[in-house]
């Protein structure tokens, strides 16, 4: 038997560990998307866990709970960090910023609308964190090459879109936050035209 | 509506309208299966066969009964009604019952308060298993006719033998100027969404069911789940969440969904399961790997006379759509060229593993693959262009093949033009330094099966509109969107023939409670289908506005035109009504302002038994240039640059057929050159590498640049002419790269994964080739024989099931 296909989730657990969550929780404060959180989860729960669980900020997702696949990026000290290898307890009182903390108030962040517009947002379920894992890039370097973006998202996977709508997205969102009238290319919307 | 071929007076068809789903994704807010958190919500956790056949001995589940916090534990026992996809495979249980097939067979379930408690108890549930042997591969399954995996199919483990003769094959080599034979092996690979496979069951307290499930298929569901759990399907509700990617691997109803399902309605609260990623690797139902024999018959020139094809399908250890899976290998290699005599020899396995089923372009690949190859080296062969070749030799529009399917729109020579044209070929092909090489490859896929998966008479999928006072348009559709942008085609479509913004309407889907059906999201249907059905709904609307705006204006109703939100005088767009006054206006002459469409596909021109699979309303075509790199030290394949041409028919959104050509690039590009789906047979049956790290998919480091040329060449069958993008352009980048590996280095890479192993054993062999050696013996049944239309043919069988040889 391959003991994994047992495991929860991904991450193999013994039962000791499992009991001992339902009797004795840890109470931490967190710093989601600016505001403070209280939570009361097992020592060993992940941050993955408590975002999705405890505060129900879905928005994040899992594709592997190994650390493997890149989709439960979020952003932690304002780095991209797989939520599923955190144990919540190093991120007490760290500034944690998750899908749901890129918009500005109602107005989505340049790079959200721009993943929306180019459809570099398939099934949309790698996007969360792969929009935290661009925002990082943007925050530390504003205009990337497309090799920059290559090597920022090499950690996420993505089955739907090839990747290329989604450097795209990135490269747009980029000048668009310089000059807002930035505009795709028209192959881009189109494909070539000969 | 009048439209131009070139789709001029469009307003919203064919535009680069923002998915209508897009923001909502970007900001988290979509809710997948796995988000859904109900109240007193139980997890389940399944208890899986860690061997790979066994007869069950005993399940010892008193253990786990009696853990704290566990609610219910099943077994095969409590769900013995048997279910499967096709009605000819009724072949799984929801646990299994007297015996396991694969490695990670599920045999009981627990419900239990939280996940952990779900965990330890699942592991607490001892099964005494008697070992059988188990068949680990096509040879093994022919060669090894008992223990037989099930006790059904055409004989030992052999699940569907398949003989079909269009024409005489025989006559068509002896007429040749030469005849060429190939094997080739395609290996399996399996979808890997980035979402794992999730359900959520809950009961009312009057005793209905409601399941969310991340299924590309809810029609499908809801007919099992009141099969297995033997409930009248009006209280049962399946709920299709989007999904976070599909490809085919959500298509069948699944054992979870089922097991949810019953321990809800025992227990009385909702229960969730969520499989990990390596149960998603165990759950599978992905490519079929091939092995394959190929002998084609040409003249000088390259027309083909003769093919006969033989097909050898693992498929795993149940039935699936694998033997819609199996006729497809053999369905759709007339539809690019035409083959003036035809024969197709295919069967399908059991084996001990996970069961195959349907994979991006379902059963086409493979065979594409391997007719792909073997025409670039008849084209060397006979010294004429690859690209060449196929333009002189290309299925005519509004045809049928020597198999009866009608092809009707055929834009593949201006696909072939424009990559060529657009990668240079002509300069490059043999002409590249060693190292570089170029290659190129066609294909074609079709656009929905022309027949429902259960035998019926009714439509294939329906839409209905609710037209509100204030303008805006609700869309009831029971299709699922799996990132394919199918809520924005049918919102795009709606938007065009009322003349509105697609973002004044509402799309309501997959719910078989509120949406008609729509039998999902697999075969390239959707596009088609629900268009055609959406079209008729908002035309029937559109007659009741304008029946209303008429009087109101005092004009015929036939002056009446409709967009930018108005409803006008065409003779003076002036005299106009706003849509929502439209609305207004109706409904006060005709109440409320509800309408239907429905699409049910043409007959077919095929009346063959097995002619259910291949026949569709229309064929999309595709074309595809490889330019890559070959280190002869390593044997490491870099690729460069993808050209690729799309005939869609008519494009309905630009973005949404850039964005399903590059996906079904880079996915074409994975099982080319890393992907396997493949198991350790000396250790016991377990997959190789289940998680995503070890199954090597392409990461953004090595996704090459992709240039995309949408053609289009309406298809009368299309709404507003379009076919589909989904799964075609996957079809030629396999045999495209293989056709480039070979420019650059010369040697021939018969089987897919090509891996830098393989090249460099092929560049150190006399025959500068590795693929299969050959096929094995089976005794195929004398075919079905069918005359070809040139040969007056009717399109159905002959009565004489004679050889050809007997025959004459």
């Amino acid at each position: 038997m391959p003991q994994n296909v047992k495991r929860r989730r991904g991450r193999g657990r013994d039962s000791a560990a499992a009991s001992h969550s339902s009797r004795s929780k840890v109470h931490l404060r967190l710093r989601v998307n600016g505001e403070e959180q209280e939570v009361a989860c097992a020592p060993h729960s992940t941050l993955l866990e408590v975002l999705r669980e405890d505060l129900r900020l879905t928005g994040t997702k899992h594709g592997c709970e190994l650390g493997e696949c890149g989709t439960c990026t979020v952003l932690l000290d304002g780095r991209p960090q797989l939520s599923c290898l955190l144990l919540t307890l190093e991120c007490e009182g760290r500034p944690i910023v998750t899908v749901e903390g890129l918009a500005e108030g109602p107005r989505p962040h340049p790079l959200q609308i721009a993943f929306a517009e180019l459809g570099a947002a398939q099934c949309g379920y790698c996007t969360p964190g792969i929009l935290c894992a661009a925002r990082s890039l943007l925050d530390a370097r504003p205009s990337p090459t497309r090799q920059e973006i290559r090597e920022a998202l090499s950690g996420n996977l993505c089955r739907c879109t090839g990747y290329l709508k989604i450097f795209e997205a990135v490269e747009l969102a980029a000048r668009r936050m310089k000059d807002p009238a930035a505009q795709p290319s028209e192959e881009t919307l189109h494909g070539r035209r000969l | 509506m009048a439209v131009g071929s070139d789709g001029r007076g469009l307003r919203v068809v064919g535009k680069p309208v923002r998915k209508v789903d897009g923001l909502s994704k970007c900001a988290g807010v979509t809710l997948f299966a796995d988000d859904i958190v109900l109240p007193r919500m139980l997890f389940c956790k399944l208890h899986r066969a860690p061997v790979p056949h066994a007869r069950i001995v005993r399940v010892d589940i008193s253990k786990a009964a009696r853990m704290p916090g566990v609610m219910a534990v099943l077994t095969g026992k409590d769900l013995p009604i048997p279910f499967g996809i096709l009605p000819v495979s009724q072949d799984e249980h929801a646990l299994c019952l007297d015996k396991v097939r694969f490695v990670g067979d599920p045999v009981a379930a627990v419900a239990a308060v939280d996940e952990d408690t779900a965990f330890d108890a699942m592991n607490a549930i001892e099964v005494e298993y008697e070992p059988l042997d188990a068949m680990m591969s096509i040879e093994e399954a022919i060669r090894k006719p008992s223990p037989r995996i099930h006790e059904y199919g055409d004989e030992g483990n052999i699940h569907k033998k398949i003989a079909l003769e269009f024409g005489d094959v025989e006559r068509g080599f002896h007429d040749a100027d030469q005849v060429f034979e190939d094997t080739f092996y395609y290996e399996g690979s399996t979808h890997l969404p980035m979402e794992q496979h999730a359900a959520v069951a809950a009961v009312d307290p009057d005793g209905k069911l409601t399941v969310w499930s991340s299924t590309q298929t809810p029609h499908y569901v809801h007919r099992a789940l009141a099969k297995v759990l033997n409930m009248p399907p009006a209280r049962i509700r399946v709920i299709a969440c989007p999904n976070g990617g599909g490809f085919g691997g959500k298509s069948d109803p699944f054992n979870h969904e089922i097991v949810v399902a019953k321990l809800s309605l025992l227990i009385g609260r909702p229960v969730k399961v969520t499989l990990t990623r390596e149960e998603v690797f165990y759950c599978h139902r992905g490519r079929h790997p091939v092995l394959m024999q190929i002998k084609t018959g040409v003249t000088r020139d390259g027309a083909i006379k003769a093919m006969h094809f033989k097909s050898y399908l693992d498929g795993g250890g149940y039935g699936s759509y694998g033997v819609a899976s199996t006729y497809y290998t053999g369905a759709l290699q007339t539809v690019t060229y035409p083959v003036e005599n035809y024969k197709f020899d295919g069967l399908r396995c059991f084996t001990n593993k996970p069961p195959c089923g349907p994979k991006r372009g379902h059963g086409t690949p493979q065979p594409r693959f391997a007719l792909e190859v073997h025409l670039d080296k008849i084209a060397e062969r006979l010294g004429i262009d690859p690209a060449a070749l196929r333009l002189g030799h290309l299925v005519p529009p509004q045809s049928l093949t020597a198999n009866y399917l009608r092809v009707g729109s055929m834009g593949l020579a201006k696909c072939i033009d424009a990559v060529v044209e657009g990668s240079g070929w002509k300069q490059k092909f043999r002409h590249l330094p060693s190292g570089k090489g170029i290659g190129l490859a066609c294909s074609s896929y079709i656009c929905g099966a022309g027949l429902p998966i259960y035998w019926n008479n009714m439509p294939h999928t329906g839409v209905q509109l609710k037209l509100d006072r204030g303008g805006g348009v609700a869309v009831f559709c029971g299709e699922i969107d799996i990132g394919q942008g199918s809520d924005t085609v049918l919102a795009q479509v709606v938007a065009e023939v009322l003349g509105i913004d697609p973002y004044d309407i509402r799309i309501v889907f997959g719910d078989t409670d509120l949406t008609p059906v729509d039998l999902g999201s697999y075969s390239s249907r959707v596009t088609l289908m629900m268009g055609n059905a959406a079209i008729q709904a908002a035309e029937r609307a559109r007659e009741l506005l304008a029946t209303a705006v008429s009087e109101k204006l005092g004009i015929p109703a036939e002056r009446v035109g409709f967009g930018g939100g108005q409803v006008f005088d065409v003779e003076g767009p002036e005299r106009a009504l706003s849509f929502a006054d439209a609305v207004v206006a109706a409904e006060a002459r005709f109440g409320t302002i509800g309408t239907v469409g429905s699409y049910t596909p043409p007959p077919s021109a095929a009346r063959y038994k097995g002619s259910g699979v291949g026949p569709s309303p229309a064929y999309s075509y595709s074309a595809a240039v490889v330019e890559l790199d070959v280190d002869p030290r390593t044997g490491w394949v870099r690729v460069d640059r993808v050209h690729l041409a799309h005939d869609v028919g008519r494009c309905i959104n630009p973005v949404l057929v850039v964005g399903q050509v590059e996906g079904s690039v880079y996915m074409g590009l994975g099982e080319a050159l890393m992907e396997e789906q493949v198991f350790r047979a000396n250790r016991g049956g377990v997959h190789r590498q289940p998680s995503l790290l070890e199954y090597k998919s392409p990461t953004t480091m090595e996704m090459p640049d992709v240039v995309t040329y949408i053609i289009e060449d309406p298809d009368p069958n299309g709404p507003f002419g379009a076919k589909e993008v989904g799964q075609g352009p996957l079809l030629p980048i396999a045999p495209a790269v293989v056709n480039a590996v070979y420019d650059a280095v010369g040697v021939r890479i018969d089987e897919v994964p090509v891996t830098p192993e393989k090249i460099l054993k092929a560049l150190d062999s006399p025959a500068k080739r590795f693929g299969p050696k050959g096929v094995p013996e089976v005794r195929w049944p004398d075919p079905i024989r069918v005359p070809t239309p040139w040969e007056g043919g009717t399109g159905r069988a002959a009565a004489d099931r004679r050889p050809a040889e007997a025959r004459r």
